[in-house]
């Protein structure tokens, strides 16, 4: 059951990014896709029947209130349900594979530089007792032949590119030395260190002040210019969509109601559920 | 202490900050010790006085002669007895200083001397004992979270569960009756201070240890396990063995050598109990053997030194700790 | 399909065997003058150190004693002291530890400053001098447990009340005019009871192999009374040849405890929030 469209993608790899988002973009290539998904924590349904589809390039912002399944619909895909979560029913493809048959060792080989998460607290993602360098290091040598010297001098260059004034020091740093803002920021650039082709960002700014969500968000769309990544952004933060998003799904107890462009569905909201939402939060302009 | 990062940073101050911090804790824990060691003496030499003033009498019954009331007076105040508590105490604390801990009222030799020569055999057994419980329940406690709920986990569970169940000295008989009386590999009784013969009371306190010890190395790789940090090397790609041995682990490393620390309480206590039935020539025999004849000087060397290492092996593994765990050796909290 | 692993809670069902076991084991040992085959301490040489048999299923010891009838009787004292002494550091170390968080200042570090000593001392070891101390005798032995046992109630009562102390419901309650002794027996007390009554459960079996420890070094029951511990002492030069004598009174240590031990980890998961138990 290999969805052939979706075979050659892969092909797209040994071209600089620069030129594959262009082809990509000219090509419209759709680059993940869900279908009819339903996803259980034990005896419970959280996602129920959700189909959707991201291009290359693209940011999709998927909005709900807490407990609507945003987030367990995007850990789905990397397989970070945990022991009791499972994918009950339905595909999710990536590039003619799909993600919830994989072993655990095809899986691994794809999270890192095919695929990224950024935790709601990305400071967290990061083992307390070690340097950042060197949990950059490990993800790196997982997935390809580098010395300790030359993913400093990546990470250096990843991290100056996000605003960091001394990027040697950060590296050299433990977690807990770092602000909350500053580890948000230092885990978006360590899920970008492999140029991964779809970022998965659950929350990235719901716990920083207004002036740090500012950055991030800003982050985010340098990073889809620069790298031509497609993000797949969980929020509840309306305003953070309107922003970044191109298209947008709402999510309400684990059931898709609204899928299309961010604009459209901004502007003339079908559902009831959605007009709610949209009338909760306060209008902030691009 | 939250680093600023943006504007100047002033970068080798840092490590100064970082290292000075650190001697003043040690300094600092040892100057809290002080009280502790104090009091310990204190207690137990209150204590051995609350045994009351028949210890002069007892000791003439021990050894089968009928005394007059002169004789025990002057024993008495030949051994200060007659003298109020605080005189006692104070008297007693400036000898200890000097090594002195009074003479054995049954054998009359002192007994510091006489406890420093056993030591050393009960120093063998125990950490004979912690080494072979580190090997038992550590690997076994790391495998048993890894497969957690698995068949491998209920089975090392279960058999955990029943060594709780079982007193030390249970479990000593049980193994010289398999080990010795049926396999015929061991001697029953110490036949001295070697190898061989302290391999069976060894493995019987590492066997009691290990069964309390192993559910808490579980429990803690289960907890660190279960940190966001796992999802975030997983989310990034990192082999689930990389994760385990050089984030897990490293994690979980600080509590499982406290644990360690913190049983090596029991493990004192044990000994006592086990040194007497495998007749192993240490200090848990001897004190067993002075409370049995209330031979009080021994009972209360015993007793405080047992405790002034005890604080003294909590202290070394706090340090440890600190040189361990990043967050606390640089004084961080977490934010 | 994918498969999909479902854990069922059986909580409830182990609480009740469990709890059931106990309550058994407890109530044995009340009847056990009854339930014994039996006298426990009528000597007949003429069949000492008997293999098990149907008459003497667990054999007899060496002064012809039946073992199984010893054991019976022994229940009594292992279990009784065990409970008693549970139950006295219990209400001991609950209610200095609640006094502490209470009065606070000096009180609070003068008893916390006491009970770090008492923690000072490597477990068994004082209790072995406080019953050197005492001498002999169960009753001493519950004493020597009981005084190197509180300080860890004491610790439990003390955090579970300051917490406590904080919570808004209390302020209020304090407010609205609430006496003291109506504050702690009304909303300390059974807000805290349920941390301090796993501790106590998990201790049992502890308190039952140490009280039986100091019994195997005579510190405790002496023979020819019958207690587990003792009685294994009392044995153990038979253990080569005749081991079911010595080791009939083990296994019936070994059982108590992780009974008591099972009782006691289904509490802790059941009064724990997360498991959704209740």
């Amino acid at each position: 059951m290999m969805r052939n469209e979706n075979y050659e993608a892969g092909a797209a790899n040994d071209m600089n990014s620069r030129d594959r988002i262009l082809k990509d973009k000219k090509n419209n290539r759709e680059i993940l896709c869900y279908e009819q998904v339903d996803i259980c924590y034990g005896e419970k349904q959280i996602i129920r029947d959700c189909s959707f589809s991201v291009q290359s390039g693209e940011i999709l912002g998927i909005v709900g209130e807490s407990g609507s399944g945003k987030s367990t619909l995007i850990r789905a895909a990397m397989g970070l349900l945990g022991n009791t979560g499972v994918v009950t029913r339905g595909d999710i493809w990536y590039q003619g594979k799909d993600l919830p048959d994989l072993s655990e060792k095809e899986m691994r080989k794809l999270c890192g530089p095919e695929l990224a998460y950024i935790f709601q607290e990305a400071g967290s993602s990061f083992c307390p007792i070690r340097t950042i360098l060197d949990q950059m290091y490990e993800s790196v040598k997982e997935h390809q032949k580098t010395t300790k010297a030359q993913v400093r001098d990546q990470a250096e260059e990843l991290l100056s590119r996000f605003g960091f004034q001394d990027p040697g020091r950060i590296l050299k740093s433990y977690p807990f030395e770092l602000s909350g803002g500053m580890k948000q920021r230092v885990g978006i650039a360590a899920a970008m260190l492999l140029n991964p082709k779809v970022l998965f960002a659950d929350e990235p700014t719901s716990a920083l002040d207004v002036t740090t969500q500012k950055q991030v968000v800003e982050e985010m769309l340098m990073v889809r210019e620069t790298f031509g990544t497609s993000i797949l952004l969980v929020t509840h933060n309306i305003g953070v969509v309107r922003a970044t998003a191109d298209q947008m799904l709402v999510l309400k107890d684990g059931k898709r109601v609204e899928y299309g462009a961010t604009g459209d569905i901004l502007e003339n909201p079908q559902s009831e559920y959605t007009k709610k939402l949209l009338s909760a939060v306060p209008v902030l302009r691009r | 202490m939250m680093l600023v990062l943006s504007g100047n940073e002033k970068t080798n101050n840092i490590f100064l900050e970082r290292g000075r911090y650190y001697l003043n804790y040690i300094v600092k824990r040892i100057l809290q010790l002080i009280p502790i060691l104090i009091g310990i003496t204190f207690l137990s030499f209150a204590l051995m006085r609350l045994a009351g003033s028949d210890v002069v009498q007892e000791l003439y019954s021990n050894r089968g002669t009928e005394v007059s009331q002169e004789i025990i007076d002057a024993k008495r105040a030949e051994l200060g007895l007659d003298q109020p508590f605080a005189v006692q105490y104070v008297s007693w604390f400036k000898n200890m200083l000097k090594g002195d801990l009074g003479n054995s009222y049954v054998t009359g030799k002192p007994v510091f001397s006489t406890f420093v020569n056993k030591l050393p055999a009960t120093m063998i057994l125990t950490v004979l004992s912690i080494l072979l419980t580190v090997v038992i329940s550590i690997p076994l406690g790391i495998f048993a979270a890894v497969r957690h709920d698995r068949i491998a986990d209920l089975l090392i569970r279960f058999c955990s569960f029943i060594g709780n169940a079982m007193p030390n000295f249970f479990v000593g008989m049980l193994l010289m009756q398999i080990l010795s009386v049926k396999l015929n590999l061991l001697p029953v009784i110490a036949t001295g201070v070697n190898f061989k013969s302290a391999l069976m009371p060894a493995l019987t306190l590492a066997v009691s240890m290990s069964a309390k010890y192993l559910r808490q190395v579980r429990a803690t790789v289960l907890e660190e396990l279960n940190k966001p940090y796992v999802m975030g090397a997983k989310a990034r790609g990192v082999r689930n063995s990389v994760i385990l041995w050089k984030n897990v682990l490293k994690s979980s490393l600080l509590t499982i050598v406290t644990l360690l620390a913190l049983s090596i309480g029991s493990l004192l206590g044990g000994t006592a109990i086990i040194e007497s039935i495998f007749m192993w020539d240490g200090v848990g025999k001897l004190a067993v053997d002075a409370i049995n004849m209330r031979d009080y000087p021994l009972i209360l060397a015993y007793v405080m030194w047992m405790a002034i290492i005890y604080v003294v092996v909590n202290l070394v593994t706090d340090l440890l700790y600190h040189q361990l765990d990043p967050r606390i050796r640089l004084g961080v909290t977490e934010g | 399909m994918r498969k999909q692993k479902v854990k069922k809670n059986h909580l409830k069902v182990r609480l009740i065997i469990f709890a059931t076991l106990a309550a058994a084991l407890i109530i044995c040992a009340f009847f056990s003058e009854h339930l014994c085959p039996y006298d426990p301490y009528a000597q007949d040489l003429s069949i000492a150190k008997a293999v098990p048999s149907p008459e003497h299923l667990l054999g007899t010891d060496r002064y012809g004693r039946d073992m199984l009838s010893r054991v019976i009787a022994g229940s009594k004292t292992s279990i009784y002291s065990t409970l008693l002494l549970v139950g006295f550091i219990n209400l001991f170390g609950s209610a200095i530890g609640i006094l502490c968080a209470w009065v606070g200042s000096w009180l609070d570090s003068l008893l916390m400053r006491i009970s770090d000593l008492f923690l000072a001392f490597p477990g068994l070891v004082f209790a072995l001098a406080v019953a050197a101390i005492l001498g002999g005798g169960v009753q001493n032995a519950i004493i020597a447990l009981a005084a190197i046992s509180w300080p860890k109630y004491a610790r439990v009562a003390r955090s579970q009340t300051l917490a406590q102390k904080e919570t808004v419901y209390l302020r209020a309650a304090r407010l609205s005019g609430c006496s003291t002794f109506a504050l702690i027996t009304r909303h300390i007390i059974p807000n805290i009871v349920g941390p301090i009554l796993v501790t106590a459960m998990l201790d049992i079996g502890t308190m039952m192999m140490e009280l039986a420890g100091l019994s195997f070094l005579g510190l405790g029951a002496k023979p020819p009374a019958a207690e587990w511990g003792s009685m294994m002492s009392d044995t153990r030069n038979l253990l080569a040849t005749h081991p079911w004598v010595t080791l009939a009174p083990g296994f019936a240590i070994l059982i108590s405890v992780m009974i008591f031990n099972l009782l006691g980890d289904t509490v802790r998961d059941w009064l724990d929030p997360e498991n959704g138990g209740r």
